[in-house]
């Protein structure tokens, strides 16, 4: 391995560590820093690359912070080709996961103990109503993000009656509008 | 849930069921699938445990996706389960983005398969939705969750504030009227 390479590694795992930690509220509070990082100071990637993989990254299944991987793909890709990318995006992911999941297993134990406590019983009361309003945020922006014109809506509106009335599984439903999709006609 | 009951789910079921979740949301709505399959489908969390462990999931530094396989697999294996979960969660879609970043690099572009996802994504919606409805007849049932709710889709929907700063105000209202009074408590 090329002392480039292995510096590459050093610096992804060191970055992504580090911002792994950063990240509360989530991955993509951490994504201006991430962008700067990559493209400004250490050149993995140029700007409308990181743009482009980060729109790929949010419609792969699975988690989104997988953008991750895909910039630690850019960066191994300059010093080791293809075998010194792959290893770039897993190293980078594994920095990424690793720290803040240590974390939450922490708190998890934590929380598990607390089971009879008054903290538990009042958060598994009073955050309920709170979460329904910020899922609904949620499909709010993704709705601006996913349905552009009205047979979007439509689409959306037809599978919301379907998900609340049928007891069809919803990956026929989402399937199908893939489908739909596909064919462009939405 | 019993302790019996629990014990019984093995490491690779674990996996399994997380991978199939991540597998589910192409497309997006990874929350409402983890729900559909969690909540709803396996019984291995409750609703009100799923919901307010999302928000918790949110606040703790991480992916809060990966944060909530943390938790359920803390939950039903402890640190084995964790891992098993997470593994689940990220190892077929890792291989997946890594395969799309080697198309991205190679040839400049992803193979054209926009339209589908953009399909699914409509339909992702429309599952988030479905979500919002079925969780908030469960949860919405009285004045102060309603008003929490409402303030919560306001302030970090509509006005879009920042998610700690949206929890800031509203979290203490919710934990305060939430808090177990000793009348109720010995009842």
């Amino acid at each position: 391995m090329s002392s480039t390479l292995l510096g590459t590694y050093i610096q992804l795992a060191g970055l992504f560590a580090m911002l792994s930690l950063l990240s509360i509220g989530g991955g993509n509070v951490v994504l201006p820093e991430m962008h700067m990082q990559a493209v400004n100071h250490r050149h993995w990637l140029t700007s409308s690359q990181f743009a482009d993989l980060f729109s790929i990254s949010q419609t792969a299944p699975g988690p989104s912070i997988l953008i991750v991987s895909m910039v630690g793909y850019g960066a191994g890709l300059q010093a080791g080709g293809i075998p010194g990318a792959i290893i770039g995006g897993v190293i980078a992911m594994v920095a990424m996961v690793l720290p803040s999941a240590t974390f939450a297993y922490t708190v998890t134990l934590f929380w598990q103990k607390a089971e009879q406590s008054k903290l538990r019983r009042a958060v598994e009361k009073g955050l309920p109503p709170l979460t329904v309003g910020l899922i609904m945020a949620t499909s709010l922006v993704m709705s601006r993000a996913a349905d552009h014109d009205w047979r979007a809506y439509t689409v959306t509106a037809i599978c919301t009656v379907i998900f609340l009335r049928s007891k069809v599984n919803p990956l026929i439903i989402v399937g199908s509008a893939a489908v739909i999709g596909y064919f462009g006609l939405i | 849930m019993s302790d019996e009951q629990v014990g019984r789910v093995s490491l690779f079921e674990l996996a399994l069921t997380f991978n199939h979740i991540a597998l589910a949301s192409f497309g997006g709505g990874l929350s409402a699938w983890s729900r559909e399959v969690l909540v709803v489908e396996k019984g291995w969390l409750g609703e009100a445990e799923f919901l307010s462990a999302m928000t918790m999931c949110r606040i703790l530094p991480g992916s809060n996706q990966i944060n909530m396989a943390v938790f359920a697999g803390t939950k039903l294996r402890g640190l084995a389960g964790a891992v098993a979960a997470i593994v689940g969660l990220c190892v077929v879609p890792l291989i997946i983005v890594l395969t799309l970043s080697f198309a991205y690099f190679r040839f400049k572009e992803v193979p054209s398969i926009k339209g589908a996802l953009h399909g699914a994504s409509a339909a992702a919606v429309a599952l988030t939705v479905t979500m919002v409805i079925k969780t908030g007849k469960t949860c919405l049932t009285g004045v102060i969750p309603l008003l929490l709710f409402a303030g919560a889709f306001v302030l970090n929907g509509l006005l879009r504030f920042p998610l700690l700063g949206t929890l800031a105000i509203l979290a203490p209202i919710g934990l305060i009227w939430a808090w177990p009074r000793e009348k109720a408590a010995s009842a």
